[in-house]
Parts: structure tokens; C-alpha cells; sequence
């Protein structure tokens, strides 16, 4: 496989497979690391790259086991990622510009998530990912991902009307 | 879109039965400005999901293609048969120092140079000997020269004897 052709392949997945790296890894160096070596692992294995039915998914399990080992050694090392690089860019209303503090709580409240759950809420709410899809990359069955990301979603959407509602913030 | 839906519509999310299309309803709903107090918090989880949907990767990787590798392979190959090349050369130098590492043929070869190179120096010889003849010559020729000293001897009482009278 060229150079050229490889990119086609990989473009339209690499942001995701970003965004799903910052989710679990939370800083966004981290994320870029990881990414970069998801990318060159395809790269190096270009070969056999072809065999497989769906790449993206592939890649998507790929990014998934190494973020959560990446996370398994910071663990280990009693080291914590200190984060402070939620800027919302694409922010421009004034409206939003508002609450722009109350958006960054959502990033906080899907910190607190466990791994599963913030990988399931990432691939459906953010890559709008379809649940076989989802079960694939997870390698779990459907009906398991349905029950995760019902409960995700209602954890957080109680963490948040409870600050909205007391403005604990 | 009909406020009633919605809170259908978000029960349903809420139990992860929503479909797709229908999440991308919700989402362009509460992209709007006016939404209903009860629903504020709702309004903040989509507009963070629309948000970190934009988010992108920019770094650059660097893909090496194969090829490389293949050329340093090359290189560490052509060493090799160069340091091959330059052992068997020095091997063969150092072989066939004694005559019976010598082929038949090239004991032939030998043995006919070392007899044209005694031929040639007995040849040699023989015409140093011939040379002794001149040297005879010449010592001939110094008595020679010595008798005339003699003469100039004679010569010189000669002259006494003329001048005497």
C-alpha cells in the first residue's frame, strides 16, 4: 500500500481516533502521542492492513487497548494526569460564551465515568457510532452496550442537574 | 419540534433506545436558543457533544516508507563481501609460498625459467672469460710502458754526452 492511499484510508478515522484517546487519556499531548503511534503501528503493518473487514473499527479496538494501558502504567507509577487544557474553541456565541464553565462540567462529570462507560458515551454521543459497531470495538454484545451507556447517560445527566439546580460549582 | 416529543424522545435516550437519527433531532433541537428551564441541563451535554465533535488532530506523522531500510540492508551486504573478497585474497597471497603447493604445470613452467636462467648466466660466464685476454693485453702494454722508461733513460745520457762535448 502507498504512502498516498494509506492517508485516504486513515483521514477520515485519525480525528477520532484522537478524540477517543483524549477521552480516556484527558491530556491532549498524551492524546497526540497516542495517536501518533496508533498510526504509525498502522503504517508499519500496511500490509496486512488489507485483510481486514473494517479498518476503522479495528483501529478504534487498537486505540482503545492502548490508552487503557497507557492508563494501567500511570497507574502503577502512582502518577496522575494533571489536565488543564479544556478550551472549547469552536465556542463563538455569545450564549455559549456563557456557558462556556457549565460545558467544561460536562468534561469533568464524563471524567469521573469508568473507562467502559466513557469509551461507550464517546463512540455513540460524540462519533455517533451504531451499537454493532460499538460491540465490535468493544468486543462485548449489544444488549451489554445498551445497559452501559443508558447508565452513563443518566449518571450524567444527574450530576448535572444537580449542579445546575444547587450551583455548586 | 414539539415540545411533548421531546420529552419522549429523551426518556428514551436516557435508556439508550434512541436511534441514531433521532439523537442528531435532539442534538439539532437543543442547538437552538430558547430552550425550557427543565431542560437547561440537557441543553449543556449536547452543546459540549456538538463541541468536542469539531475537535481535530493536527500533528503531522512521520510515515518512513519501507524503502530505506531495504538500502541500509544493501549497504551492510556490499561490506560484507568486500571484507569476504579482501580475506580470500589475502588467503591466496599467503598459500603456494613452498614448491610442493605447486601445480605440475606450473612446476614445469618453474624449472624451464630456472634453466634459461642458468643458460643465460653460463653464457655469462663464458664471456667474462674472454675477458681475460684484454687483461693479458694490458699488462703486455704496462711492460711496455715500463721498457720505455728505459729509453728515456738512454735518451737522457744522450743528451748529457752532446752537451759535454
Amino acid at each position: 500500500m502507498t504512502q498516498t492511499n494509506f492517508l485516504k484510508l486513515v483521514m477520515p478515522f485519525k480525528d477520532k481516533i484522537f478524540r477517543l484517546s483524549k477521552r480516556l487519556l484527558v491530556s491532549n499531548e498524551e492524546a497526540e502521542d497516542a495517536t501518533q503511534e496508533i498510526l504509525l503501528k498502522l503504517w508499519n503493518n500496511n500490509k496486512s492492513i488489507e485483510k481486514y473487514n473494517n479498518v476503522e473499527a479495528f483501529s478504534m479496538t487498537m486505540t482503545k487497548n492502548l490508552c487503557l494501558d497507557r492508563l494501567k502504567s500511570k497507574q502503577a507509577q502512582n502518577l496522575k494526569i494533571v489536565h488543564s487544557n479544556y478550551q472549547d474553541h469552536n465556542v463563538s456565541l455569545q450564549k455559549q460564551i456563557e456557558n462556556n464553565d457549565s460545558v467544561d462540567w460536562v468534561a469533568k462529570i464524563m471524567d469521573e465515568l469508568p473507562e467502559q462507560q466513557k469509551i461507550i458515551v464517546q463512540l455513540r454521543d460524540i462519533e455517533e457510532y451504531d451499537f454493532d459497531e460499538i460491540a465490535e470495538v468493544l468486543e462485548m454484545n449489544e444488549t451489554a452496550v445498551r445497559v452501559a451507556l443508558s447508565r452513563a447517560r443518566k449518571t450524567i445527566r444527574e450530576k448535572l442537574t444537580n449542579k445546575h439546580n444547587y450551583g455548586i460549582r | 419540534m414539539a415540545l411533548d416529543n421531546i420529552d419522549q424522545l429523551l426518556e428514551k435516550y436516557d435508556n439508550a433506545e434512541t436511534t441514531l437519527a433521532e439523537e442528531a433531532q435532539l442534538r439539532a433541537y437543543f442547538a437552538q436558543e430558547d430552550i425550557p428551564p427543565h431542560l437547561e441541563s440537557y441543553k449543556l451535554l449536547f452543546q459540549y457533544v456538538s463541541n468536542s465533535q469539531q475537535e481535530q488532530f493536527t500533528k503531522t506523522v512521520p510515515l518512513q516508507s519501507n524503502r530505506k531500510k531495504v538500502g541500509q540492508w544493501v549497504a551492510v551486504a556490499a561490506v560484507a563481501v568486500l571484507m569476504l573478497g579482501a580475506y580470500f585474497q589475502v588467503n591466496q597471497m599467503n598459500q603456494k609460498t613452498t614448491l610442493d603447493d605447486l601445480s605440475h604445470e606450473e612446476l614445469l613452467a618453474y624449472n624451464q625459467t630456472i634453466e634459461v636462467f642458468s643458460l643465460v648466466s653460463s653464457k655469462l660466464n663464458k664471456g667474462t672469460e674472454n675477458l681475460e685476454a684484454f687483461k693479458l693485453v694490458s699488462t703486455k702494454l704496462n711492460k711496455g710502458a715500463e721498457n720505455l722508461n728505459h729509453l728515456q733513460e738512454f735518451n737522457k745520457t744522450t743528451n748529457k754526452l752532446f752537451r759535454n762535448q
